[in-house]
């Protein structure tokens, strides 16, 4: 079984990073995955998009193509590629007014604030929806988890970033979703 | 999970492999969607002892891989379209002088600065033809992240077996794609090296045999005396302007690749043995058509995927032998139709090519060419 992310939003706010994790945690519970990306030319502001595919099988095209799962943190990139949802859930940062001919399954949540006010950096908001994700489709177990963001955070962010992740799970649990029923 | 299962990225791969081979040297100027290249050379190459030097530019990078690879060491240089074009005068310098070196081009979309952070695959016919004269070059294109260590580790084997520059044709999906991969134990490597003379006395540095032999190559530093020069010459390495010499030696330097030509060819193939309809295709465009001929099987159709991994020499005789049931052959391609130029020339009437670019600057969709599949059928 094929299970397809896109994390989407602005440049800077470290979606890339949050993919690569995805990844890792899923190679560590033993699957498949692919990550890509695609960029603007701007480092910061520009529009992010990275994509994850997680399976048991071998992966032949990389890119996501009937997203399980669309990450929107920015109105621009909901208004970009919650369009494109036929299935799946759209988990979108609750600052982003929701759109009514956007039809898929959609999750508002406080990504965003719950970084910046419960974590108390704003910039851990890409591992707050990580765990987000990474909860709503029970991909690894938290210990996992754990491992694959030690492993790739800043060295003496980690404290910062695993709190970041238990809140990016406790929104998943408190999120009314059961975690990975969504199929 | 397999302790050493890693994800890696494609330009993280390509740089362990070049290491794998032996890498020393590496000059370039970052460009996307390169640059992990170069950053990763900087940090790993001073932990062993080689270089990394950021040069001015791309004509100054492959000036400088060249002249270390003239004193033994394994040079590469990796860039995107515009430092290629940049690079072409020395690539033919070293293909007339027979200088080993591995240049790294993953592609982007062009011409000119283009779109630089977006995916193509336009460089094909640069890469064999963007300096002038007649002359030989091996081009290989990676189709996944692992395939980035594996060609680039060839890369550097047949740069030297062959004295000749060696392209590896990524592009930017392969590249900047992060995968799962089980790496090689390090101890099956068998680091390729070229072959040098055992004394100065009586060295040849051009002599070799005519149907296509490779010269000793003897490193400046240690005792030999040689003209290494852009103009034609003899055995000697002295410049001539004799027809014979002139003769000799560039059919020496065809021969050399063509001769080698079935040696060369790589490729992967997919239920090809009784295809109706053949899909040749490349690098990550060939993901999108492998995606789309497995469903096409599945539904019953006879479809079939060749994925070629030596793009030059072009493998005339690999494409035949494989696609001799098609009746036809699409080529999916982001750019207007390279790659199916040459699967026409090679395949000579026998089927039908159909082409099918794509210029947006996106990868393909499976779906596109499934589409493209179900109107052949």
């Amino acid at each position: 079984m094929r299970t397809e992310f896109r994390l989407s939003g602005s440049g800077g706010q470290g979606l890339l990073l949050a993919g690569i994790v995805l990844a890792e945690a899923a190679i560590l519970e033993g699957k498949n995955a692919v990550q890509t990306q695609s960029y603007g030319p701007e480092a910061r502001g520009g529009s992010s998009k990275a994509e994850v595919v997680i399976s048991e099988d071998e992966i032949d095209y990389p890119k996501a193509t009937d997203p399980d799962y669309l990450l929107a943190l920015t109105a621009d990139s909901y208004k970009t590629y919650g369009p494109l949802m036929k299935g799946g859930l759209i988990v979108v940062d609750s600052s982003v007014s929701l759109d009514s001919e956007i039809k898929a399954r959609t999750l508002s949540l406080p990504i965003l604030a719950a970084a910046a006010d419960t974590v108390g950096k704003k910039v851990t908001a890409n591992i707050v929806a990580l765990g987000v994700l990474a909860g709503l489709a029970g991909l690894a177990t938290r210990g996992t988890l754990r491992k694959a963001v030690t492993a790739r955070v800043p060295k003496g962010t980690e404290e910062l970033n695993l709190k970041a992740l238990d809140v990016g799970l406790g929104l998943a649990a408190q999120s009314g979703i059961p975690s990975a029923s969504l199929k | 999970m397999a302790e050493n299962a890693k994800l890696m990225q494609g330009n993280e791969a390509c740089t362990m492999g070049a290491i794998a081979a032996g890498l020393q040297f590496f000059a370039g100027y970052p460009i996307t969607p390169s640059t992990e290249i170069a950053e990763m050379c900087s940090e790993e190459l001073p932990k062993f002892g080689g270089k990394f030097i950021q040069m001015e530019d791309e004509i100054g990078s492959i000036a400088a891989c060249i002249g270390a690879s003239l004193t033994g060491k394994k040079a590469m240089t990796a860039t995107s379209g515009p430092g290629f074009s940049l690079m072409q005068e020395s690539i033919g310098y070293a293909s007339l002088c027979e200088i080993p070196v591995v240049i790294v081009n993953v592609q982007r979309m062009g011409p000119s600065t283009g779109m630089p952070t977006s995916p193509a695959q336009g460089d094909i016919m640069q890469a064999r033809w963007g300096t002038h004269g007649d002359h030989q070059i091996i081009a290989l294109a990676p189709g996944n992240v692992k395939e980035c260590f594996e060609l680039t580790f060839k890369a550097f084997a047949y740069a030297e077996a062959y004295r000749v520059p060696v392209i590896v044709l990524a592009d930017e999906v392969i590249s900047h794609m992060r995968e799962k991969v089980i790496l090689p134990d390090p101890s099956s490597y068998k680091i390729p090296m070229r072959a040098m003379p055992t004394s100065p006395a009586g060295y040849k540095p051009y002599g070799a045999d005519p149907d296509g032999g490779v010269p000793l190559m003897a490193p400046f530093g240690q005792g030999y005396r040689w003209h290494c020069t852009g103009l034609f010459h003899d055995e000697s390495g002295a410049p001539s302007g004799k027809a014979a010499v002139a003769d000799k030696l560039l059919r020496r330097l065809e021969r050399k690749i063509e001769k080698n030509a079935q040696v060369l060819e790589d490729y992967y193939a997919e239920s090809m043995e009784d295809c109706d309809i053949a899909v040749v295709s490349f690098g990550s465009s060939a993901m999108a058509a492998l995606s789309a001929v497995r469903r096409a099987r599945k539904e019953g159709h006879k479809a079939g995927m060749l994925r070629l991994k030596t793009i030059w020499p072009f493998p005339d005789a690999a494409l035949r032998r494989l696609s001799a049931s098609a009746k036809k052959i699409i080529v999916p391609e982001m750019n207007l139709g390279q790659l199916a130029l040459e699967v026409e020339r090679a395949i000579h009437g026998k089927a039908e090519v159909i082409k099918l670019g794509k210029v947006t600057g996106e990868l393909f969709h499976p779906d596109e060419i499934y589409q493209a599949l179900k109107e052949a059928f």
